[in-house]
C-alpha cells in the first residue's frame, strides 16, 4: 500500500444541536479506492465537504496531499476533482463549454476531447445541460471532476438515483480510475457498490468509524458466518433458536428470525428438529453469505437503509 | 495573471448565455426601447427639445437595470447549486463577481447605442449628446448598480426576498433620481433628500450629456461619486459573497450592505451644504421647458 494521501484524525462538527462528526479517523493511500459507507445522515458527505474545503471542521485534523483543505485554498483545488451529492450547472451552458470553462481554470488540464470520448458524451458535446438525461448529467460532474487530471477524486454518492444500468457505467468509469492510480474517497449507502468498487470500507453511522477494512476483513471480522433468515408459523419458545448447533447470534427481525451459523448444515439439520419437537412449522429459509450489509447490521442492529 | 484568466473565461461563458436568454432580451432591450418611444411620444410635437433629455433618462433606467438583473442571477445560481460546482474549482468570489459585472456592461453597450440611434434618427434627436462623457457614466454606472445589485444578493436568502428589496430601491431610484420624473419639479425638501440617491448621479449626468452636451470633465464630478461607490460596493460584495444555499447571512451582512451607501451620504451632505448640483439642474430643465421649436422651412422636414 501507498503512502497516505488523506488523513484524517478525530474530526468532529456539529450542526446546531446535531452532532454530524464524532471522531472520524481514517487514513487513505495513494491510489486507493476508499469508501465511506452508511446510510443518510451517517456523517459521510460532511467528512467528504471537509476535506474538500467546502466545510470547516470545529475540532480534529484533516489532510489531502499534505494540504490542510481548511487554509490551502487554490493549491488544494487545483489538485482534487470531485462530484458533488447535489449541484448543477447553468441550464443552457453546453457539454462541451463547461468542460473547456473548468479547463480553463487549471493550470494542469486533461485533454477535452478525450474526456468527452471517455464519457461518452461526444454526441452530447452540443446539447444543453437542461437536455441531458440524469445519467449523462453524471458523467459530465465525472468528467469535470477529472478536467484538472487531479490526484484525489472525490465522489459522493456518484450513483445515488441513477437507475441500474447508469450505476453500473459509473462503476465501470471508477474502475478506470483504479487503473490509472488515482485515489478515490467515495461515498455510497449501497453495499454492493463498496464491495465492489471499493479496496477498504469504513462502515460509517452516527458520526463514527464503526469499522475499517477491505471488505473481505470486514466480512471475516464479523465471525465469518452464513446468514439464515427464517419465518416459522409460530413463534419460536424462548432462547431456543439462540442454542441450536452452530448458532453463533440469533435476533427477531421484521417478523422473522435471523441465524448467524459458523456450521450452516448443522444449523438447519438442528432448527428441523427443534421445530418438530415444538410441533412449529419453517415457513421458509434463506441463507446467505456474509455481506457488508451484515457487518454494518451486527455493528448498528439496523438495516442501511432503514 | 491566472485570475485574469479566469475573469475572463467566466465573462465569455457569461455572455453566451445571456444570448440564450428570452428575458434577457425582453427585459433589457424592448423593455427600454417601449419606455423610450412612450415617453417620446408623451411629449407629442415637441420631441425635438425633449428627445435628448429623455434619451439621458432611458439610458440611466437600461443602466439601472442591472443593479437587477444579476442580483437575480446571482440568488437563482445559488438556489439551484450552481456556485457549489464553481466552489469546487479555483475560482474565487472576485472573478466570480467581476465576470457578471464585466459580462452585463458587454451587454448593454449594444442595448444603449441602440437608444441613442433610434433617438437620433426615429425622433430628431438635435444632437448626439458628449459621447465620451455617455461613455464614462454608462462604463461606471452599470459596474456601480451591478455591484449593488451583487450586495442584495447576498443579504437575501430567497429570490422572493430578493425581489422584495428589489423592487423597494428600484423605486426609490427610478422615481427619486430624476430618471423618471425630472428632479426639477420636486419640492425643494425631495430634491434634497435625492441628492442622496446612488440613482440620481447617474441621472444627473447622463440627462447633462445627452441634452446639453455637457463633457467628461463636467459630468467628473458625478462619475467620480459612482466610481466610489462602484469601488466600495464591490468590495462589500466580494467580502458577502455566498456560494450555498444554507449558508447563514452574518449577522454584520446587513449593516455592511448598508455601509455600500455610505459614499452617497457623504456626497448628498456635501452636495446640500456646498454644491451647486440642484440649481444646475433646475437651469437645465427650464431651458429645455423653454426652448422655443423651430419654425420648419416649407418643403424641409
Amino acid at each position: 500500500m501507498g503512502e497516505s494521501i488523506i488523513r484524517v484524525e478525530a474530526l468532529y462538527k456539529s450542526y446546531g444541536l446535531v452532532e454530524a462528526l464524532r471522531g472520524v479517523t481514517f487514513e487513505v493511500s495513494e491510489g486507493e479506492v476508499f469508501g465511506l459507507l452508511g446510510p443518510n445522515g451517517a456523517g459521510k458527505t460532511t467528512t467528504v465537504e471537509i476535506l474538500e474545503g467546502l466545510r470547516t471542521a470545529d475540532r480534529g485534523t484533516a489532510e489531502v496531499c499534505g494540504l490542510n483543505p481548511e487554509r490551502a485554498g487554490e493549491r488544494l483545488k487545483e489538485v482534487i476533482g470531485a462530484v458533488l451529492q447535489s449541484t448543477a450547472l447553468p441550464a443552457k451552458l453546453r457539454v462541451r463549454e463547461a468542460l473547456d470553462l473548468f479547463a480553463n481554470f487549471y493550470p494542469r488540464r486533461a485533454n477535452v476531447d478525450q474526456l468527452l470520448g471517455r464519457f461518452q458524451l461526444e454526441e452530447k458535446a452540443h446539447a444543453f445541460y437542461s437536455e441531458l438525461s440524469g445519467g449523462q448529467k453524471q458523467r459530465l460532474a465525472l468528467a469535470l471532476a477529472l478536467v484538472n487530471d487531479p490526484k484525489v477524486v472525490f465522489l459522493d454518492e456518484p450513483t445515488a438515483g441513477l437507475d441500474p444500468q447508469v450505476r453500473r457505467e459509473i462503476y465501470d468509469i471508477i474502475e478506470e480510475l483504479r487503473h490509472s492510480k488515482k485515489t478515490v474517497l467515495l461515498t455510497t449507502h449501497y453495499i454492493e457498490e463498496a464491495e465492489r468498487l471499493c479496496d477498504r470500507v469504513a462502515i460509517v453511522d452516527h458520526g463514527r468509524v464503526m469499522a475499517l477494512g477491505t471488505p473481505r476483513e470486514l466480512k471475516q471480522n464479523s465471525a465469518g458466518t452464513t446468514r439464515l433468515e427464517i419465518r416459522l408459523a409460530r413463534p419460536a419458545a424462548n432462547g431456543t433458536l439462540a442454542h441450536l448447533d452452530g448458532v453463533s447470534g440469533c435476533r427477531e427481525f421484521d417478523g422473522g428470525y435471523v441465524l448467524h451459523s459458523t456450521r450452516p448444515p448443522q444449523t438447519i439439520v438442528a432448527l428441523v428438529k427443534q421445530l418438530e419437537a415444538e410441533n412449529n412449522e419453517l415457513q421458509s429459509l434463506e441463507m446467505f453469505s456474509p455481506s457488508l450489509e451484515d457487518v454494518f447490521i451486527e455493528l448498528t442492529g439496523r438495516r442501511l437503509r432503514e | 495573471m491566472q485570475i485574469f484568466s479566469r475573469t475572463w473565461s467566466l465573462t465569455k461563458i457569461r455572455l453566451r448565455l445571456a444570448m440564450r436568454n428570452r428575458a434577457f432580451f425582453f427585459f433589457s432591450l424592448i423593455m427600454p426601447l417601449i419606455f423610450l418611444v412612450g415617453a417620446l411620444f408623451f411629449v407629442g410635437n415637441r420631441k425635438e427639445q425633449w428627445s435628448g433629455y429623455i434619451l439621458g433618462a432611458i439610458l440611466t433606467t437600461t443602466v439601472m437595470g442591472s443593479f437587477w438583473g444579476l442580483s437575480v442571477q446571482l440568488v437563482t445560481f445559488r438556489e439551484q447549486g450552481i456556485l457549489r460546482r464553481f466552489r469546487l474549482a479555483p475560482v474565487g468570489a472576485g472573478p466570480m463577481l467581476a465576470s457578471s459585472i464585466i459580462s452585463n456592461y458587454f451587454m448593454s453597450i449594444p442595448v444603449v447605442l441602440f437608444e441613442i440611434f433610434v433617438c437620433r434618427w426615429a425622433f430628431h434627436a438635435g444632437t448626439w449628446g458628449d459621447l465620451w462623457a455617455m461613455a464614462l457614466l454608462v462604463t461606471v454606472g452599470s459596474a456601480t448598480f451591478s455591484s449593488l445589485g451583487l450586495i442584495i444578493a447576498s443579504v437575501t436568502n430567497t429570490m422572493q426576498e430578493t425581489q422584495m428589496i428589489n423592487n423597494l430601491l428600484w423605486m426609490a431610484f427610478l422615481f427619486l433620481s430624476g430618471a423618471t420624473v425630472p428632479l426639477a419639479i420636486f419640492p425643494g425638501w425631495l430634491q434634497r433628500v435625492a441628492l442622496f440617491i446612488p440613482a440620481q448621479y447617474l441621472a444627473t449626468g447622463l440627462e447633462s450629456a445627452t441634452s446639453k452636451l455637457a463633457t467628461g470633465r463636467e459630468v467628473l464630478e458625478d462619475g467620480i461619486a459612482l466610481s466610489v461607490g462602484l469601488l466600495v460596493a464591490f468590495d462589500i460584495s466580494r467580502r458577502l459573497f455566498r456560494w450555498e444555499p444554507e449558508a447563514k447571512v452574518p449577522r454584520t451582512a446587513k449593516l455592511w450592505a448598508v455601509a455600500a451607501l455610505v459614499p452617497f451620504l457623504l456626497f448628498g451632505a456635501w452636495e446640500n451644504i456646498y454644491g451647486a448640483r440642484l440649481e444646475r439642474v433646475s437651469s437645465n430643465f427650464h431651458a429645455i421647458e423653454h426652448e422655443v421649436v423651430p419654425e420648419q422651412a416649407p418643403g424641409s422636414h
